[in-house]
This record gives C-alpha cells, structure tokens and sequence, in this order.
C-alpha cells in the first residue's frame, strides 16, 4: 500500500547543509498499523512530510497504493501534533470537519452524513456545533482524527499524534485508534518517540536510527488483537518486546551502527 | 461596576461642559473667540434644523465612505497578492516604505490641479491617506499564516484559492480589520481637512464659511459635529470588529474547558 524506497532528504540553507534523512526503505502493508518510533531528533516528522507529500525529498520515491507521490495524495489523510494549530479556530468543530470534504466531488447530503458519521465514531457528536478552542485538548484531537476519518483515506499518517496530551487522555486515545483501526480497516502510520505506545498500538514497529536517518530495524509485534490498557501493559512480552525496542534506541542515540544489513526479526532475541 | 464606570463618565463629561460654560462667562477667556456651552448648544440645534447644513454633512459622508471602500478594496486585494506572489513582497518592500510616509495633505496642491475643488480631490486624499492603513495591515496579517494550518490545508489538498478563503483570509481578519478601523478615522480627518483647504462642499468647506463670516458659535458647533462622527465611527467599527470576531483570542477571552 505504501511503499519507502531509498528516501533521502538534506536540508540546504544559509552555508549548512544538514542531512536529516539518509536513506529509508520501507513498506506498510494494506489495512497494517505500523508504529514508527526513533531518538527524538531523528526526522521522523520529516519523514512523514516527504511520505505525505507536503516535502520533495532529494532522493527516492514514495508510492502510494502503486502511484508515485508527488504532492498531498487524495488518499492520504494527515493528524498533526498540534491539535491546536492544526484546527481553524475560525470554523465550528463540524465545519473543521467538513472543509476538506468540500474538495472532493460530494453532494451536500453526503457530506453530513460523513461529517456525523465520523464525529460519532470519536463520540464527539454533541459538539458539532462548538468551537475548538472550546473544547479540552483530548476532545481537539479526536476532532482532528474525526477530520482525517470522514476524508476515508486509503492511509492515515498521524505524526506524534498524541505527545502534547495528558497521560490518562492518551490511553483512552489510544485505544479510540485501535478500535478505529480495527472497525475501519485503514493502513496506518503512526509516528511517536514513545516507546510503550509503539509496541502497545503496533502491528509492527520500525525502529530508526539516529539522525542521518535510516532504518534500524523493523519488529513484528506478537500480541493479541484485543489489547488493553490494564492486561496488555503488564504481559512479560510486552515487557520483553518493550525492552528490546528501548535497548535499539538507546543504543541508536550512542550511534551504535549495527551491521551493515538491517536486521528484520520477527521476535527478539531471548534474554 | 459597568454602571459605575457609566456614571463616572457622565460626571466628567458634565463637569466639562459645565467648565466650558463658566470659564468664558466668568471673563476668563474672550466670550467672541470662546462661546459659553449653552451658545455653541443652541447653535448646534440651529445647525440641525437647516437643510444646508444636513448637505453638507452628506456630502463629507459621501467622501468619507467612498474614499475608505475605494482604500480598504484596494488595500485587501493588493496587500493579499503581493504576499501570495513569490518576491513581490520584497520587491515593492521599499517603495511602499518611502510611499507611506507621505503626508496626504502634502498632496493637496496635486489634488487641485488635477480635479479642482471637486468631490474627486478630497477623494484622491482621503484613498491615499487610509490605503496604507490597510496595506500594511493585510500584510502583517497574512504573515501570521500558521505554518501547521497551512499543512493542514495542503494535506487535505485544498488548491491555492481554497487555502486563501479558508486559511490565510480568517487568519489576516483580525489585523485587516485593525486596519479598516484606523483607515475610517484617517479618512475622516482628510476628508474635513480636504473641504477646508480646497474648499470642496462638506462640514469642513461650512467651518470655513462660518469662520469667515465671524459666525464663532456656529463653527464650535460644526467643530462637535465632526468630533461626534469621529466618535460614531469608532464605535461603529469595534462593533464590527466584535462581530467578525467573536472566535479570535481578544474577543473570546479565557474560556474555561
């Protein structure tokens, strides 16, 4: 479905010239939930950019259900970190939610129906008629997730969605992801430099590098379908798969390069 | 505390107008150059009672309005393309800073040897003076673009003309109408100034008039009517400004969550 070839990006400015991603091949599969998790600083953000197509990479290509991206895809629906900024604090919650709908070919009806189909799915319904800004700031990122579900992509990425709320709101988040991913069947990739959120919501988990980007490893994450906060948190694997991640990343930030091929197991060695 | 506040101002209101009416009967200034209140009030209600005087207010208005639409479209339109066009911002950067400072009155002579003392010139002062106003704030203002907003826009593929309705114009409202409210005050005081030194028909041609013809009373009450105006159209655009604006940060206050 989404397919990372030989990603590089270098920022060039003003005498410097920084390379923020190296090289990155990757796929996502159709209706997978991969997590993306890396040392803070690594180009994650950047990464997404390119993939959502609001960044020309200086080198390879991303492909998007078979077709090159070139500019934002019509498939692709982004949730930002900054709920905040990212609504128009100018448009009712509904009308947030309706905007990006008004580009597609859609009868007015079909919109609605969209628009409350999605504020339903968040729970968000009663606030249809609200500003954002008068909502708390979990209530404002399920409105952005509600804005990226009535658009229907093919894929969601969502770019540390949730580092800006509190813990409690962020569990319950992320479980509302889960279940969405679930009852929806999506693709998602959901960038986070937390590595319990990684391994609780993931299918898979990539692992990068430290900047110059690449990738580090990619993990397959053995846990039951039906996760949740109280049980899965406290099962040895997750534990172990935990671990494992967090020794990568540690390890990652000392710049620790591992071996030139980019190991790709399916369970982590036993300790 | 808002009745307070009400009451307090009534008080120092009264208290001036009482002033203006003892100093002068007192002996303290000259009552010819400086009418008691209670002239310049019946002078006043003479002004309002002659049909001469109601003209002469519609045809200030009728500058004053037109002159600021005439400003205020061009200021939105032209401020909005030269930050959307790639370098024509830093291109016109200079020659908007030396055009700016140019006091309008300063182009008084021009006005007359191009349109006389017509309409037309107190127009050409009053579109100058207030254009800047605006220009400059639509500039400030679509500056402010969030940089998450933007993406936001562009992710969900809205085209340029879409993210210029949807995000960069409600993002700018704020400073454009900072700048129309500051426009119709400078546009009002050019075009009274325009009427009294070209001498086109308006209140500022009648102050002339009844300066000339030693008619004091009569100009100190012409003089209340255009600060009255001033006053109107201040209020008239914070309200506008409130309305337009009930979602922005400085009319919505805190809001608890």
């Amino acid at each position: 479905m989404l397919d990372v070839r030989g990603l590089k990006k270098v920022y060039e400015g003003s005498g410097r010239r920084v390379e923020a991603v190296r090289d990155l091949t990757f796929t996502v599969e159709a209706g997978e939930l991969v997590c993306l998790v890396g040392p803070s600083g690594c180009g994650k953000t950047t990464l997404l950019k390119c993939m959502g197509g609001l960044l020309t990479p200086t080198a390879g290509e991303v492909h998007l259900a078979g077709r090159k991206v070139s500019g934002p895809p019509p498939g692709m629906a982004f949730v930002f970190q900054e709920y905040g900024r990212s609504l128009f604090p100018w448009m009712r919650v509904a009308d947030n939610v309706e905007l990006p709908l008004k580009q597609k070919d859609l009868s007015k009806a079909r919109r609605r129906e969209l628009v409350t189909d999605a504020l339903e799915s968040v729970d968000l319904a009663e606030a249809a008629g609200a500003y954002p800004w008068q909502l708390s700031g979990g209530m404002q990122q399920r409105v952005a997730i509600a804005r990226a579900l009535a658009y229907e992509p093919e894929v969601l990425l969502m770019d540390e969605p949730f580092a800006a709320v509190d813990a409690q709101t962020r569990a319950d988040l992320e479980d509302l992801v889960r279940r969405l991913w679930r009852e929806r069947g999506i693709t998602i990739l959901f960038v986070t430099h937390d590595i319990d959120e990684a391994v609780y919501l993931g299918e898979r988990v990539i692992v990068l590098s430290a900047s110059p980007t690449v990738v580090r490893e990619q993990l397959k994450v053995d846990l039951p379908d039906e996760r949740d906060q109280l049980h899965t948190r406290v099962t040895p694997r997750f534990a172990e798969l935990r671990t494992h991640v967090y020794e990568q990343i540690q390890a990652a930030k000392r710049g620790v390069v591992q071996d030139a091929v980019v190991t790709k197991s399916d369970t982590p060695p036993l300790r | 505390m808002r009745f307070q506040n009400a009451a307090l101002g009534a008080a120092g209101l009264a208290a001036f107008l009482a002033l203006g009416e003892a100093v002068p009967r007192l002996g303290l200034v000259k009552e010819e150059y400086f009418p008691p209140t209670s002239r310049i009030a019946s002078a006043f209600a003479d002004e309002l009672s002659d049909g001469a005087f109601w003209t002469a207010l519609g045809d200030t208005l009728t500058g004053w309005a037109l002159g600021l639409a005439i400003a205020v479209s061009a200021g939105i339109v032209i401020g909005v393309i030269v930050s959307v066009v790639p370098y024509l911002r830093e291109a016109t950067a200079s020659t908007i800073e030396f055009l700016r400072p140019i006091p309008s009155v300063a182009l008084i002579p021009l006005a007359v040897l191009l349109y006389g003392s017509e309409l037309r010139s107190v127009l050409l002062l009053v579109v100058y003076a207030s254009f800047w106003q605006v220009l400059i704030q639509t500039l400030y203002g679509v500056q402010d673009v969030d940089p998450v907003a933007d993406e936001t826009a562009r992710s969900y593929g809205l085209g340029t003309w879409a993210r210029i309705r949807h995000v960069l114009w409600p993002t700018a409202l704020p400073y454009v109408l900072t700048g129309v409210r500051l426009a119709a005050a400078v546009a009002l005081i050019l075009a009274i100034t325009g009427e009294l030194v070209i001498g086109a028909p308006g209140l500022g041609a009648r102050i002339a008039v009844a300066q000339n013809s030693q008619a004091v009373p009569e100009m100190y009450a012409l003089i209340v009517v255009t600060g009255l105006l001033g006053l109107l159209i201040n209020v008239g655009a914070r309200t506008v400004e409130r309305r337009a604006l009930a979602w922005h940060q400085s009319v919505r206050g805190e809001v608890v969550v």
